[in-house]
């Protein structure tokens, strides 16, 4: 910071002190202040009610939903990388091996030397994800080893994302932040990018994945 | 169309072009209806919609009323996160501190996301100015640069363009700035919307330097928070290697907790979706993830002056998210332009006299442009009583007083251009006090209303343009009353 | 029960008959009411033009005038809400200037005392069919004040659905201010007219004969509105429709 700067620091923080003249030193701290009556989440579901109500709301912002059991993973990711016609898929650092073990299209591995011109010429991206949440219909990455750099879901036009159901699915945005590290960097995914620019209207497919495929595996059954 | 707001005619006039264009008032109409009734929609499926807007009221509020605390804790986590934290004082401090760090990196182009503090401080000109070209990449950003326009929305800066007129936009000026609009782009929206990506793609992938607002800011973390739909704003937060964020001081929240509360109400406020398609927060910088260096630079730029006012600091609790323009019957058909600011419609109508103080004819002209329905109260996402602030800064017009303005507590002399209607309504009030006085007055208008003319002359003329005057009846009230002794003496007459 | 008729400035000048309508009105129902002729204005022009310290001398009068009745009757959205939600504010914005408790101590009786007329007929003397006939086809624009400010919600609509004869039809659009907005209309006339224009189109396609509203400034705006336009429709305070029957039907 330079002096200039240091003193439009004091400047700033000495125009607020003197704005706020009228507040009594005394007032109600944070936690009095802010009253939380609003809901932890809405309505009363059951876990499976929970996990469909996520499955609705991904469709209804025109993610394209799967579900399948852990064991039949492999063979769903295969089949959607050669539907879509991949030739090559972006792989994140600590995405579990199996998953791509019945497909043999090019691994792109994650590498922070590779530049975003070469990301762009890659078709799909498989990954993780931290945390799900029904009423939104949202996927939540927080940059863990199975979901990789933020630019990999980015850049490629064709995401794979695979949910663990029921265990990594919330109900609700409140139940969400709580399961996520702020130090973290976080992307909330609702749906293919999409805009409302155009006469207020939303048309799907800007600049990030045009395609969004969720994968809800039941692990439930499974060793995880 | 000139990009800038200098010199812009007061609300009336300007606002009287707008209501002229056919065109312009059909767009608006469409595209405003559209939006209103998927936002009811969506405020409608969360049962706790009052409780969640009482939340946020308060806990802005909070914040608010402890900003210097919170901005010293800011200051500490972003640092403590591997950020730089820059203060800037006004809009020409803050566009040398952008311009400056833009320089040292000895790049000659941005790639920049829809922010509103960087468009109110006039960045993109002052960045050109030396030198530095900024690509705006949210698509109606960019419809409104290659259009040579001005934004006329807080969301949708192209509202006011229809899909034909943006089709032609794009065919015409894209290639002056990167790759042509694709051969036979027709007016649909997704073909649009490809055209913008494959402009823009070449851009993010080879930029260097990202500039950008937040919508949030935590203080305890350090985090910063960017809401958007397209993807443009993810490209420019984590592609670059550095980015700078320029934030106003009153978007800090004190705790991550706190975003449960607007990440519910912005999105169906402002776009009537139960989420927007993407949401970004980062903290400082992360290895080998995203920019290697992090800028933020806390905007001052009025925003204290506005603190000062017990009655107007409210209008700082605002989240941006345009649902009182979309609602609002005068946007609807004065338009965004009219407002003369970055910031139109109610929220501009209240934000824009305190930042920039009421000196201007535009900036005086504002807190009257309102029938003050009260439509923008109801459907505010953090309950700001615009209505109230109006009203509030009428009186700073009319009246003057005392306010702050760069920090210095001052006193305003009444705005000029209302003598005449403050004599009226000191004669209305001295009459008004005294019943006699005020009787005599209905009596003379009874008596001559033979010879009443049915348009007025002088500012009577606005009334009765294009509405006909009511009749004068032959008694007032009061004297029925007094002659019937209240319809005893004779119901019907 | 002590109940006073506040006319407003603008009915009593303007508008008689909304006032004969209330006292036959009342009368049918059995409230004597009484019309202090000390009552002036409300203060409401000034107050929302800038001017509310001139505001303040006519709150004050209005309080000596009605502060010694049990109930205030008024058949103004506006008006009912400039004493409602904005009087306590007046005495709040002079105490934050350090003039004391003094004007809201001198307003605090009258604030709750008031109501607009639907809401006495429906809150306080609790009747929803007032016996009124009146065989229109009929629309109702809910005036800003009297809808977000009072909220008046369903009421003046339940009280025109028990009104013999009358046929109420939805009017599009309802719930958009008509562009009267006071000084609004004279400062800003181009949007003013423009929304004004708008709301008559609207009502207009209804096929309604009748655009009834619970305040006369708005009436008088779309009215003046309507004639301009031609349309043939009229504008009507709901006080006059609640106040006709088949014995003396309104004009």
């Amino acid at each position: 910071m330079s002096s200039r700067e240091r003193s439009s620091r004091e400047r700033i923080l000495g125009r607020v002190r003197r704005a706020l003249a009228d507040v009594p030193r005394e007032e109600a701290p944070y936690e009095r202040a802010v009253e939380r009556d609003y809901l932890r989440e809405h309505g009363t579901r059951t876990v499976a009610e929970t996990v469909e109500l996520l499955a609705e709301n991904l469709a209804d912002y025109r993610a394209v939903v799967h579900r399948c059991d852990e064991d039949g993973l492999p063979s769903v990711i295969a089949g959607l990388l050669r539907e879509r016609g991949a030739a090559s898929v972006a792989v994140p650092p600590g995405l579990e091996e199996a998953w791509l073990a019945d497909t043999d299209v090019t691994r792109v591995p994650d590498r922070a030397e590779d530049t975003a011109a070469a990301l762009d010429r890659v078709d799909s991206v498989v990954t993780a994800c931290a945390v799900a949440v029904a009423e939104t219909g949202t996927i939540v990455l927080d940059g863990s080893p199975d979901q990789g750099r933020r630019r990999i879901t980015l850049v490629p036009d064709h995401h794979i994302c695979v949910v663990r159901v029921p265990e990594q699915v919330v109900a609700s945005v409140p139940q969400a932040l709580e399961r996520l590290d702020p130090l973290r960097p976080s992307t909330w995914i609702s749906g293919p990018s999409a805009t409302s620019d155009i006469e207020l209207d939303r048309v799907e497919g800007v600049h990030g994945p045009r395609t969004l495929e969720v994968v809800l595996v039941d692990g439930a059954a499974a060793s995880r | 169309m000139s990009g800038t707001f200098v010199g812009m005619p007061a609300f009336p006039e300007a606002a009287r072009e707008a209501v002229r264009d056919t065109t312009l008032r059909g767009n608006l109409r469409h595209a405003t209806h559209t939006i209103r009734a998927k936002r009811a929609k969506a405020v409608a499926e969360v049962e706790d919609w009052a409780e969640l807007r009482e939340a946020g009221k308060r806990i802005k509020d909070h914040t608010l009323r402890h900003l210097d605390r919170y901005l010293e804790q800011v200051e500490a986590a972003v640092t403590a996160a591997g950020g730089v934290v820059h203060w800037a004082a006004d809009a020409e401090e803050a566009n040398r501190i952008v311009t400056d760090l833009v320089k040292a990196t000895g790049e000659s182009e941005v790639v920049k996301v829809k922010s509103m503090a960087t468009q109110e401080i006039g960045l993109n000109e002052a960045l050109e100015a030396a030198g530095v070209r900024a690509y705006e990449t949210d698509l109606a950003e960019l419809i409104v640069q290659l259009g040579k326009d001005r934004p006329s929305h807080i969301l949708v800066p192209a509202i006011h363009r229809n899909r034909g007129e943006i089709r032609e936009i794009f065919t015409r000026e894209m290639s002056e700035w990167g790759r042509p609009a694709p051969e036979g782009l027709t007016d649909t929206p997704a073909e649009l919307a490809e055209a913008a990506r494959l402009h823009l793609r070449e851009k993010f992938l080879r930029a260097k330097v990202g500039v950008s607002g937040a919508n949030f800011v935590v203080a305890e973390t350090g985090t910063l928070v960017v809401v958007e739909s397209e993807g443009n704003g993810r490209m420019c937060l984590t592609l670059p290697e550095t980015l700078i964020s320029v934030v106003g001081i009153e978007k800090i929240v004190p705790t991550w907790r706190d975003l449960e509360v607007f990440l519910q109400t912005l999105p169906r406020s402002s776009t009537a979706e139960r989420m927007n398609p993407y949401t970004s927060t980062w903290t400082g910088t992360t290895d080998g993830d995203g920019p290697r260096v992090f800028h933020l630079v806390l905007l001052d730029n009025g925003r204290t002056d506005t603190l000062a006012d017990e009655v107007g600091r409210q209008a700082l609790r605002c989240i941006r998210c345009s649902a009182c323009l979309n609602v609002c019957p005068v946007y609807e058909r004065a338009g965004g332009h009219a407002y003369g600011s970055v910031y139109p419609g109610p929220i501009g109508a209240i934000l824009s006299p305190q930042l920039r103080g009421t000196d201007s004819e535009i900036d005086a002209s504002l807190p009257y442009a309102s029938s003050l329905c009260g439509a923008c109260y109801e459907v505010c996402p953090v309950a700001i009583d615009i209505p109230e602030v109006l009203v509030h800064l009428r009186e700073r017009v009319v009246q003057g007083g005392p306010a702050t303005r760069a920090g210095n507590r001052v006193v305003l002399r009444p705005a000029k251009g209302h003598a005449a209607e403050r004599a009226a309504m000191r004669a209305a009030q001295w009459a008004f006090t005294r019943p006699g006085v005020l009787r005599a007055g209905q009596r003379m208008a009874s008596r001559t209303r033979r010879f009443h003319p049915r348009t007025l002359p002088g500012p009577g003329r606005a009334w009765s343009a294009g509405r006909d005057l009511p009749r004068v009846p032959a008694e007032p009230f009061r004297d029925w009353w007094q002659r019937t002794r209240g319809g005893k003496d004779g119901a019907a007459e | 029960m002590r109940v006073a008729l506040f006319l407003t400035c603008v009915n009593d000048t303007l508008y008689p008959d909304t006032g004969r309508a209330v006292v036959k009105l009342l009368t049918r129902l059995g409230v004597d009411v009484d019309f202090p002729a000390g009552q002036t204005c409300c203060g409401q022009a000034h107050y929302n033009t800038g001017y509310r310290h001139e505001a303040e001398p006519l709150a004050r009068h209005f309080s000596d005038v009605f502060g010694e009745y049990d109930a205030i009757v008024t058949p103004s959205g506006s008006c009912g809400a400039m004493v409602r939600e904005l009087y306590p504010r007046m005495g709040e914005r002079a105490r934050a200037e350090g003039r004391g408790d003094t004007l809201a101590a001198t307003l605090a009786p009258v604030v709750p005392k008031t109501y607009e007329l639907t809401e006495f007929l429906v809150d306080v003397l609790g009747v929803t069919d007032v016996g009124a006939y009146y065989p229109h086809t009929v629309t109702y624009h809910p005036t800003c004040h009297g809808l977000r400010s009072l909220g008046l919600g369903e009421r003046p609509l339940t009280l025109l659905r028990a009104v013999k004869g009358l046929e109420l039809v939805e009017l599009p659009g309802a719930e958009e201010c008509c562009g009267f907005g006071g000084t609004f209309a004279v400062k800003n006339s181009d949007v003013s007219l423009a929304m004004g224009t708008d709301k008559v189109r609207n009502a207009e396609s209804t096929g309604a004969e009748v655009l009834c509203a619970a305040d006369n400034s708005c009436l008088m705006h779309i009215g003046g509105t309507m004639t301009r336009l031609r349309t043939g429709m009229r504008p009507v305070h709901i006080a006059e429709i609640l106040a006709s029957t088949e014995e003396e039907p309104a004009a």
